[in-house]
């Protein structure tokens, strides 16, 4: 066997994208250790959240320096990540699913491109500027219209946007699938007196079910690590749990990028160490969204390649 | 249709099966509508704002308050896109080379599945990474090199990815002809695999430069801020982007920092738009053609 330089070389270019994910997660793991120790498992169980006095000199907890009183809890920030993505699925299946038979089946297959595009657009535009549009359009709607106490920024808003930025994901995986119904089923179907929408909801959709979960897994996955957006519409709630749409929350993510100057004020790092640590229980929920969404999808293809 | 066709009275079951389709049909339309409602109102929202807040010193003042301009954001981030690309391109377009080439087997898959679990991560998680090892760890502090380094690591698996998909476009027949006349690797993958899947590759790379412009959670905890220009340095120096524009200054009480994050969100709409749109377009004369 000759060594072959040019394939050694971009093996070595490829190598890099799985070296970077492990020293994403290896750095990760190592620096917020400290945290690890302190915090214990009540890091996913507390509701407060509080960087102690940084300017008071820092006590030793188990070996470790932390600013006096400081104590990191996640369970708020767990909590209004699961909530917003879960409403956000919710509003966003049947309005995806809508969009996707509409195109699929009613418009003229001459501006179906146009439309389809449309679609696919929304998922590109910037997650900051859906924030932009949150604050100027959606919150001022929400406040007068919804809100007991009118005031816009919470739950319901950071769902709402979340919701528009994940719809395009499940519309274009389901009118892919849609279009790949064979001709033949569509046609029983019509030959024994389905109406057409019957045929949809009766003899298509239950074809391209696997798909279509996986579509909403991956838009699950998309939604648990949306950042700017949510920052911006949420309302930054912290040391309370939601407890209505209109509750201010914080996600994960959102709670990470807010963050910056905490961060920088602890002279401890402690709170650095911590968001470290949040950082890497977000990982791990996105990590295993995505693999489902993988599973489902692939073993979707199967499923309809056999039927 | 069929049951009238006939002339025959429609039995109450028909009659509540085509009700039943008729507001499905009207639902779905209902779906459609609010789906694409929001992006046109986003659109129009952002482009109206942001073309009332243009005037020429937008372009030719630095942010300083609410009545500067964005000269400093916007080659902030011209500066971080370009670097990154200048990394990501080489870097992606290898991998990729690799993947669609030679990757056919275990270690392929595997590359494959870490890169998209990278592109899977969510961004802020890679700044914060970032924060940690090149602005904490090496002591960069909030700088050009560290931005556009996260956007490189968010952009290259998904160059990768993309050079793939568009390597594995070329027929096998013109690589055995390339082999067939003694050219090397390197030859048969520049002179013929590479150039016959160039607008794939560029439509890849576009693409990755439109999410780079768009970026905001991997450069809060890299790039940070500043209220000047860029002095040439790479490290040790903040750099100014548009985005923080848009999250930062809608926050402000008056009417002209609102004004600058519209302008802000106006230029990086353009740019994604524009991008995305050119490439799908492009995309689609080619199938048809």
């Amino acid at each position: 066997m000759t060594l072959r330089p040019f394939r050694l070389a971009v093996l070595g270019l490829s190598l890099l994208i799985p070296a970077a994910l492990c020293a994403v997660v290896l750095f990760l793991i190592l620096y917020s250790g400290p945290a690890m120790i302190f915090n214990g498992l009540h890091f996913l169980t507390q509701v407060n959240w509080n960087l102690g006095d940084l300017y008071d000199d820092p006590v030793v907890v188990r070996g470790i320096q932390v600013p006096a009183g400081a104590n990191y809890g996640i369970l708020v920030f767990v909590v209004g990540t699961l909530a917003s993505s879960a409403i956000a699925i919710l509003i966003a299946v049947p309005l995806a699913m809508g969009a996707a038979i509409f195109l699929a089946e009613i418009i003229p297959p001459r501006i179906r491109p146009v439309l389809s595009m449309l679609v696919e657009l929304i998922a590109v535009v910037p997650s900051v500027v859906f924030g932009l549009w949150g604050i100027a359009v959606l919150i001022p709607f929400i406040g007068s219209h919804l809100s007991p106490d009118g005031n816009g920024y919470g739950l319901l808003a950071a769902s709402i946007v979340l919701a528009l930025m994940i719809t395009p994901i499940i519309a274009s995986t389901l009118l892919d699938a849609l279009m790949q119904v064979p001709r033949e089923n569509r046609e029983s179907a019509f030959a024994l007196g389905a109406t057409h929408f019957e045929v949809v909801g009766k003899v298509m959709l239950p074809m391209v079910r696997p798909t279509l979960i996986g579509g909403i897994v991956l838009a699950l996955g998309r939604a648990l690590g949306e950042t700017m957006a949510v920052l911006m519409v949420s309302g930054g709630g912290v040391n309370i749990l939601p407890t209505s749409l209109f509750s201010p929350i914080s996600t994960i993510a959102s709670f990470v990028a807010g963050q910056l100057d905490s961060a920088e004020a602890d002279p401890t790092n402690m709170s650095v160490r911590a968001l470290a640590e949040i950082a890497l229980v977000l990982f791990i929920i996105t990590l295993l969204v995505n693999a489902a969404a993988k599973l489902l999808t692939s073993g979707a293809l199967h499923v309809r390649k056999r039927a | 249709m069929s049951a009238s066709a006939l002339n025959a009275p429609r039995s109450a079951l028909e009659t509540r099966r085509l009700i039943t389709s008729r507001i499905g049909w009207v639902l779905c339309g209902i779906g459609l509508a609010l789906v694409i409602a929001p992006l046109l109102d986003i659109v129009a929202v952002v482009a109206w704002r942001g073309l009332s807040a243009f005037s020429p010193h937008l372009f030719t003042e630095n942010t300083t308050g609410p009545n500067g301009g964005l000269l400093n954001a916007i080659e902030g981030t011209l500066l971080i896109t370009i670097f990154a690309m200048v990394i990501a391109v080489p870097l992606g377009v290898g991998a990729g080379i690799h993947l669609s080439e030679y990757g056919k087997n275990r270690l392929g898959s595997a590359i494959r599945f870490m890169s998209d679990t990278l592109t899977g991560t969510p961004s802020i998680i890679l700044g914060y990474f970032s924060y940690i090892v090149l602005i904490i760890g090496f002591g960069w502090g909030f700088s050009l090199a560290a931005a556009a380094i996260t956007i490189a690591i968010l952009i290259v698996p998904y160059l990768a990815r993309i050079t793939e998909l568009a390597l594995q476009q070329v027929p096998n027949s013109m690589r055995e002809a390339a082999y067939a006349l003694g050219a090397g690797d390197a030859a048969v993958i520049f002179k013929v695999v590479l150039p016959a899947a160039s607008s794939g590759v560029l439509t890849g790379a576009l693409l990755a430069l439109a999410i780079s412009v768009g970026e905001t959670a991997p450069l809060i905890y890299t790039a940070g801020w500043s209220n000047y220009g860029w002095d040439g340095r790479f490290t040790h120096e903040p750099v100014a982007y548009l985005t923080y524009v848009i999250w930062t200054f809608i926050d402000q009480p008056d009417a002209k920092s609102h004004a600058l994050a519209f302008a802000a969100a106006f230029l990086v709409m353009l740019v994604v738009l524009a991008i995305n749109i050119g490439v799908r377009l492009t995309l689609r004369r080619r199938d048809h053609g």
